[in-house]
This record gives structure tokens, C-alpha cells and sequence, in this order.
């Protein structure tokens, strides 16, 4: 089967993973996490050189850092469709006594997940110092992040990309979720990024683009960056994506941010989203 | 009076510091070391200059520092982050909430210059709620040594325990008087046996404590004096053993009243065994400029203050 097609319906399962787990609980986040399915299932299921039995210390392996640890569901989706942890686990998501906490955490011990986030700003700054390590260790593989855009207003963000690029940690890809959305709106309107591209080259960075609602650019973009990789410079994808993408009536708006479809809404979400591997 | 306790010069607890991340670094080769500017401050010289390749520089930012040691721990090394007490912890509490601590990453948070002692910076640097804001994360270990060598015996142990640990020490040369010694976390040291009062000190208020238990006893009262230098987890044997003796106590520190060491006694001694207690410690009020030990005066934490303390506690029971 071609690659990017078996790759589009892991994403599309992925997306009826998400908008379930949230349903069943009546809250979190389906807007940014619908938004980013092609990229992890791209990154999980084809970029990255990963073992699903899971080390916290990622020696030589490929090692992901979800810093906007609000779009959990689609992180848990696709650990558990890629075999960190049983699949039927989605369905615990957000209860009591659960691995999967509504912003993921290392504390319960969940597989896939080596630092807590949810208080934004911190995971690009993590991410360095597991690249850091890697180099100090000879180990060549790759760090690789996921930030939101509206989380580049926190100001720790920018010490980290001043720091990556001071010590050209150029074993590390971050991507932002450039999806111009936040809780309280339009980024531009609430507090604009600005020429985003133009602040990255300003701090030293590698910057690329890439449609992250079109599975075939994103495998295409990732390779890409990560050919880039160990040219002394870190390297940053400003990835486009739609909050929502594709269910009709959630994309492209700030409202589903973190609110849960009811009933009805949910079967009119499934209805657009195709069953490939199978509900839990 | 101290017989196992004689004075052998002064020096800086960060230099106990600098010289135990040096000693630990060649026994260990996860340490790694990173700074926020303050590589002279923290006495880290040594360290950064033999093992360039296990030190980083985070600039003037704490907070991206505490996130790198996050990473850096993760990863199986055994990061030192080395910076100023008020910037260790207020200004990048969240992410140690977040990152470190909940995350329970094995990061050693070395923070100097805490405390009154820091002296003529002034208040905006003399940050006296670390100790509380540190003890109340979830699985933080919280130690603050009195002297040099006890200083460098923690900066070593620490290695050795995995887990988040806050480390406090301070900026003043102060006087050695801990012989060389194993430190084991979360045991107090009996300094003195005594039976009437039992003073308990943190920190550089060990050695102001030594100097009101000799006042004392000249006085004829006989102190039991008790160094814990970790706050948490709290040696509560060594105190319960103390004051089902003495039936009193005073709380040393250079710290809030509110949060610090002598909270954790409280708290313990209501459960268990309530006892007229009294407080050597600052009383809900920031610092200000001054010379160190001209501000542990002004701010009640003097010798004098100590031996007003230990009475006011005997009346009491």
C-alpha cells in the first residue's frame, strides 16, 4: 500500500481516537490536537527511529517532547497505536486513577512520556538538554519537539532558541503549530507573533515551513529537516496547520480550543472522519 | 564544650559547594554542571574549567537552565544547577513545579547567597522563603549545611541519591567547625547533650546557636543542641528523643518564620508531642543592605536573640 495513504488513514483514526476520548469525558482539548494528527502520526509511524518498550533515557533512539502538553489526545493516540500502551487505555483518558492525566505527566509512569507539560513554555528547553546529553553521549539521533504558537508568548521559549543556537544544538527539530488560534482568539489579535520566520533567522535558527494539514508535505518536511540536522544550526518548522482540521464545523476556529462535542456532535464528527484500524 | 566541634578557620559555604562539585565530578562521570551567569558566585570555576565538556552556560536565564537540567536528567546525566537562591527557586518555581519536580527528574537545584547573610545586595536578593517554597513540592528533598565542610559533604552525597534535592547555602565566609564527615540525608547531629532546652539549627545559624548554648551554660542551663541539615525529610527522631528530654525547643534559621524549619518542627511536635516551642527566624518582613552579621541582629537572629529564646521556651514548659 502507499505509504502516505496508510499513513492518512492512521491519521484519520487517530482523529476518531481524539474527539472519543474527549466526548467520553466532556472535556480537553480537540481543536489543536486534530490540528497536529498528520504530524505525530507522520513523526510515530514514519519519521522517527523509536522503541514503543520504552526507556526514559532514549539512548539511541529518536525521543519527542510534546511541550503544548494540552493536546494530549492526539499524543495518547497515537503512543497507543504505534504500541506504547494498550489502545483500549484511551478510554481512561481524564478519569480517576488514570495513566492518562488531562496534561501528560511522567507521574503515573505512562509509556511515551518522559516529562509533565501543560504549563506552557518549558518543553523546547527540555528537549535541549536531551540533546545535549545525546551529544555528549555520541549518540547521533534526533530530539524532536512539538510547541504551539501561542505558547511562544511565553518568554522562556526565546531563552531556549537563544541557547540552541549559542550552542549549536543542531540535533534538534522543533516545530511550531502554527495554527494562528489561541484560548482567547486569533493570536494577532490577543498578542502577535509577529514575522515569526524572521524572528527564528534572527536568533540563529534553521527555519522551514510545511503544510501540516497535508500528510505527503509532512513526511516531505520532516525529512527534509531532518537532512538539515548537524550543520551546527537548530532547525525550526513553522508548520500551518487549521485548529480542527478537517471536521467541518470545528475548523479554523478558536472555539474548539478546549471544548467537547456532545452527543450529536460527535456522530457528526465520526460521520467525517473514516474508520481505518478500528474504535477502541 | 564542643569537643568534637573545633573551629578550624572560615570559609564560604559555596566554596563547599564549588570544591564538593569538583570532588563528586571526578567520581562521577553523569555530574554535569550548569550555571546562570554565576559561574564565580557559585565557586563552579574548577569544575568548568577541568571538564569543559560536562558544563553549560545558560546566560541570564534561570529558567531555560532548569529546563535543560530537566532534559540533561532524563537523558541519565546528573545535573548540577548552580545560581543565586532567589533565582533558583521564586523566580523559576514552575518549572521546577512542572518539570523537575513533578516530573521527579534527578536535578540537584545548588543554590547560594540565601538568606540574610548575603548581606548589602538587600532584599531583592535575600530570599528568605525558599526553604518553604522548596519543602512543599511534592518529593523535593531540602538541605541547607552549616558550614564548609558539611556544605561539600552534601554537595557530594547528593549525587548519590535519586531524586530532585534543593540544596541552600550561602554567600559569607563562616567559621568550620563540622569535622570531615559522611553526610547522610535526613539525619540530624547531635552538636551538644543537654537536658533543660533543645535549640535546633539550620544552616549558618548552627554556629550563632553554638555561640548562645556557651552564653547558656555559663548561665548554668544545660542546651541540647541539634543540627539538621536536611528539612526535609525531617530527622523527627533526633527531635521527639530531644524534647521528651527537655520539654522545650527553639527553632534557628535564616529563613520566614512562616515555611521554614521551625514550621516543620511545629507541625511535628503538635502531632506528636506538644511542646512549648519559640522562633529564631524572621518574622514576616523582607531584608534590606547591611553587613551580614549586623542584619542577623536587627532581625532577631543574633546570639542574644537565641539565648532570649531558650528562655522564654523553659518558662514556658
Amino acid at each position: 500500500m502507499d505509504k502516505i495513504k496508510e499513513l492518512q488513514d492512521i491519521a484519520s483514526q487517530v482523529r476518531r481516537d481524539i474527539v472519543r476520548q474527549v466526548h467520553a469525558c466532556q472535556s480537553g482539548h480537540p481543536g489543536g490536537s486534530l490540528g497536529c494528527a498528520d504530524f505525530l502520526t507522520a513523526l510515530y509511524f514514519e519519521i522517527m527511529e523509536h522503541d514503543p518498550s520504552f526507556s526514559m533515557n532514549g539512548k539511541g533512539e529518536d525521543v519527542f517532547f510534546l511541550s503544548n502538553g494540552h493536546i494530549s489526545p492526539v499524543w495518547y493516540s497515537v503512543l497507543a497505536r504505534s504500541g506504547y500502551f494498550p489502545i483500549e487505555e484511551l478510554k481512561t483518558f481524564r478519569q480517576l486513577n488514570t495513566r492518562l492525566q488531562g496534561h501528560p505527566t511522567t507521574h503515573e509512569g505512562l509509556p511515551g512520556v518522559r516529562v509533565a507539560s501543560g504549563s506552557l513554555g518549558q518543553g523546547v528547553s527540555v528537549a535541549i538538554g536531551m540533546a545535549l546529553a545525546k551529544k555528549m553521549d555520541g549518540d547521533d539521533k534526533h530530539v524532536y519537539a512539538l510547541t504551539g504558537d501561542g505558547e511562544l508568548q511565553e518568554g522562556q521559549v526565546w531563552e531556549a532558541f537563544m541557547f540552541a543556537a549559542h550552542n549549536k544544538v543542531d540535533n534538534l527539530i522543533v516545530t511550531v503549530d502554527y495554527n494562528g488560534r489561541q484560548i482567547d482568539g486569533d493570536t494577532d489579535k490577543v498578542l502577535s507573533l509577529g514575522d515569526l520566520g524572521a524572528k527564528f533567522t534572527a536568533f540563529g535558527w534553521e527555519v522551514m515551513r510545511m503544510n501540516g494539514n497535508d500528510m505527503q508535505e509532512v513526511v516531505k518536511g520532516l525529512k527534509e529537516a531532518k537532512a538539515q540536522s548537524g550543520k551546527g544550526k537548530p532547525i525550526v518548522i513553522l508548520m500551518h496547520t487549521e485548529m480542527g482540521y478537517p471536521v467541518d464545523f470545528m475548523v479554523g476556529s478558536h472555539k474548539w480550543h478546549g471544548v467537547a462535542p456532545n452527543d450529536e456532535q460527535l456522530a457528526k464528527a465520526l460521520a467525517q472522519l473514516p474508520e481505518t484500524l478500528g474504535d477502541y | 564544650m564542643f569537643t568534637n566541634f573545633e573551629v578550624k578557620g572560615k570559609k564560604a559555604t559555596r566554596d563547599g559547594f564549588g570544591d564538593g562539585l569538583f570532588e563528586i565530578a571526578q567520581q562521577n562521570n553523569e555530574v554535569v554542571g550548569l550555571t546562570a551567569d554565576l559561574l564565580g558566585s557559585l565557586k563552579m570555576n574548577k569544575f568548568a574549567e577541568t571538564y569543559p565538556d560536562r558544563f553549560f552556560q545558560a546566560g541570564i536565564a534561570e529558567a531555560n537552565m532548569m529546563g535543560l537540567a530537566a532534559g540533561l536528567a532524563t537523558a541519565g546525566k546528573i545535573p548540577y544547577t548552580g545560581t543565586f537562591a532567589n533565582f533558583s527557586t521564586g523566580r523559576v518555581y514552575d518549572q521546577i513545579r512542572q518539570s523537575i519536580a513533578y516530573s521527579h527528574k534527578n536535578v540537584k537545584i545548588c543554590a547560594s547567597h540565601a538568606g540574610l547573610t548575603l548581606g548589602e545586595d538587600g532584599a531583592t536578593h535575600q530570599i528568605l522563603e525558599d526553604i518553604g517554597l522548596m519543602k512543599m513540592l511534592p518529593g523535593m528533598t531540602v538541605i541547607n549545611p552549616c558550614d564548609y565542610n558539611q556544605t561539600k559533604a552534601a554537595t557530594m552525597a547528593i549525587a548519590d541519591h535519586y531524586g530532585p534535592v534543593y540544596l541552600r547555602f550561602g554567600r559569607p565566609s563562616w567559621p568550620i567547625f563540622m569535622p570531615e564527615h559522611e553526610f547522610v540525608i535526613g539525619k540530624g547531629i547531635l552538636i551538644k547533650s543537654g537536658s533543660d532546652v533543645t535549640i535546633v539549627a539550620t544552616g549558618h545559624l548552627v554556629w550563632t546557636a553554638m555561640e548562645a548554648t556557651e552564653i547558656l551554660e555559663k548561665e548554668g542551663i544545660s542546651v541540647e543542641l541539634i543540627n539538621i541539615h536536611t528539612i526535609k525529610p525531617l530527622d523527627e527522631g533526633i527531635i521527639l528523643d530531644s524534647v521528651s528530654k527537655t520539654g522545650c525547643v527553639v527553632s534557628c534559621e535564616e529563613h520566614q518564620r512562616n515555611g521554614g524549619l521551625g514550621d516543620s518542627i511545629a507541625q511535628l511536635l503538635s502531632r506528636r508531642m506538644p511542646s512549648p516551642m519559640e522562633y529564631i527566624a524572621v518574622d514576616d518582613t523582607f531584608g534590606e543592605s547591611g553587613e551580614p552579621e549586623a542584619l542577623l541582629i536587627k532581625y532577631g537572629l543574633g546570639k542574644e536573640n537565641i539565648v532570649a529564646a531558650a528562655k522564654k521556651a523553659m518558662q514556658r514548659s
